[in-house]
């Protein structure tokens, strides 16, 4: 039987005829019934809690719920009850992969509320970590991916690039994985020479190792049959369910935030946005190397082009003061006793404000009535919105298939549940 | 373009642009629950704005004696590359407001939301169950007299 056409298995001749004749029958036949599989929310292949309930014909997939929701911590609750300060370390725990593009998306919001702006050298460092965070995110989706269909070594090889990664969030932040590096007009602290030249080394030798795992995967037969034509999506489709970041890209839509809406000092870069036509998973995976690369050539660019200077933007009543002039300043001593305390003070109004994060859209809605919390905060979280195509794509795939199409959609569940 | 934008939904809704502002260079206007479905759908079908992707749908919990919830709607443009956030306030006696299902798909899941956190009811909506708590939780958890600390035994533990 083809499992591909629009039509369920007919009901066989017998079963018909007693319908017809308007009487009641059970038949119970394993192999032609519907039957609903349960996968999650303990799933490896899922990428995190979440659980889908999948009705299968045969091998076929008739239909699909994601549920979600596993990981809920009510984030946007507790932003409500912590200080713009406050908030920075939650962020990390939202797409735990790119912690620091999320730092960043973060205190651009806070830093539009208020109306300040961090120095170039700041805005140079946080255009910096968010290619990085992004490297690092599209390399656990390449490990991933390839493993979700069968493919170890990559797995491998990816987390040996992530792990001299790490190595260099360990010098940039202080922390591996929980980075929590920028603060409001400006960042926890500059980066030092030697960061610089490791960081230079890192971006010089990435693309040789992500072309040694394209030469796995590009033509590798295994690969692309589990890819080629796999949760194909249409452009309008994906318009109309808010597919944003490689996914779009991968539809034929040249959307990215960064050249759209450029924030930090993404017009005084070059590069370019990548974009497929196939809409399917193969694509996306096109996308996302290519965005790597891109990411790399950003890098450099920033790494000739960054100015020196300071890192902190000079606005006493909005920006923590240094440590060391708060034990010997008095002013300084005062100025973080009340930021602490009370928090910044932002105008009253309502601000949106969206980075191209690598899994797309991620924004933030902060509702100021002008006291040191925020009275709403919206996470609009790129992975939450991406997942309501799932069902779309997975239509009339094969059950083997839905793990490589949630793989292809790279979705991270901190950020999806908040 | 947020003057072109407000032009336009002015001269197509005369009377049903209630209040406008911007702030940051960020346009916000408010609007009759009633009439935000048309409006998003002259929004969208517009040659000229094309707002094509409802980036997000949320609540906000104004803690007012009138209009005390909000939804708000946020549109991008991909021609234009601008954006519009459209607002409408239900009284807490009433707490419906029409579903954008019908206009933009990606409404469902942002509108399952809104109704899990704020228990505002999308009139027509497929599906308006939960999506993070569990169905059956009876509070709703981002209203402001919700306690941050969460209210003791309302979490069950899963029934045998």
């Amino acid at each position: 039987m083809d499992t591909r056409t629009d039509e369920l298995p007919r009901k066989s001749k017998i079963l018909q005829a007693l319908e017809d004749q308007n009487t009641s029958v059970s038949f119970d036949d394993p192999l032609e019934n519907e039957m609903i599989l349960n996968m999650g929310p303990q799933h490896p292949a899922t990428h995190g809690v979440l659980r889908l309930l999948i009705r299968l014909d045969g091998e076929t997939v008739t239909g699909c719920v994601p549920e979600v929701g596993y990981l809920h911590r009510g984030y946007e609750k507790l932003a409500e009850n912590c200080s713009y300060h406050e908030f920075i370390p939650h962020t990390d725990r939202l797409d735990y992969l790119s912690p620091l593009s999320n730092n960043t998306a973060y205190v651009l919001a806070v830093e539009k509320l208020l109306g300040i702006e961090a120095p170039p050298r700041a805005t140079y460092i946080r255009m910096m970590i968010s290619e990085l965070a992004r490297i690092s995110s599209h390399l656990m989706f390449l490990g991933s991916q390839a493993m979700d269909v069968g493919a170890l070594t990559v797995w491998m090889w990816s987390f040996r690039e992530r792990e001299k990664q790490y190595d260099l969030f360990e010098k940039i932040a202080g922390a591996r994985f929980t980075t929590s590096y920028t603060r409001i007009g400006g960042l926890a602290q500059d980066v030092t020479p030697e960061t610089i030249a490791h960081l230079k080394k890192f971006v010089d030798e990435l693309p040789g190792h992500i072309r040694e795992c394209e030469k796995l995967l590009n033509t590798n037969r295994i690969f692309l049959e589990r890819t080629d034509g796999i949760g194909v999506i249409t452009r309008e489709r994906a318009i109309d369910l808010g597919l944003t970041g490689p996914g779009l890209r991968a539809c034929g839509v040249e959307h990215d935030l960064r050249k759209a809406n450029p924030y930090l000092a993404y017009n005084a870069m070059d590069f370019d946005i990548p974009v497929y036509e196939g809409g399917d998973a193969l694509a996306r995976y096109y996308v996302r190397m290519d965005e790597m690369r891109e990411s790399v050539k950003i890098i450099q660019q920033i790494l000739q082009k960054m100015p020196s200077g300071d890192v902190h933007a000079f606005k006493p009543k909005k920006v923590l003061p240094r440590k060391e002039r708060i034990y010997t300043r008095m002013e300084e001593l005062i100025h973080d006793f009340m930021l602490v305390n009370f928090g910044v003070e932002p105008p009253v109004g309502e601000i949106y404000s969206a980075v191209e994060a690598p899994k797309g859209e991620l924004g933030f809605y902060i509702y100021s009535n002008g006291e040191g919390h925020p009275w709403r905060m919206k996470i609009r979280s790129p992975s939450f919105t991406n997942l309501q195509s799932l069902p779309v794509m997975i239509h009339k795939c094969m059950i083997s298939d839905v793990v490589a199409i949630i793989g292809s959609l790279d979705p991270v569940m901190g950020e999806a549940d908040k | 373009m947020n003057g072109v934008v407000l032009d336009k939904l002015k001269n197509r809704f005369p009377d049903a642009v209630l209040e406008s502002n911007e702030f940051r260079d960020e346009l916000t206007v408010v609007v009759p629950k009633e009439r935000i479905v048309d409006i998003c759908r002259f929004l969208k079908e517009d040659p000229q704005l094309q707002f094509d992707l409802l980036a997000d749908v949320f609540g906000i919990d104004m803690y007012t004696p009138t209009k005390r919830f909000g939804v708000i709607y946020n549109l991008y443009s991909l021609k234009n590359r601008n954006r519009i956030r459209l607002k409408v306030f239900t009284e807490e006696e009433d707490l419906k407001v029409p579903t954008m299902t019908g206009v933009y798909g990606t409404a469902n899941w942002h509108e399952r939301e809104t109704f899990d956190m704020f228990g505002i009811i999308f009139e027509g909506h497929p599906d308006l169950r939960r999506v993070y708590m569990p169905d059956e939780f009876e509070h709703f958890p981002l209203r402001k007299d919700f306690p941050l600390m969460g209210i003791p035994g309302s979490l069950s533990l899963p029934k045998k």
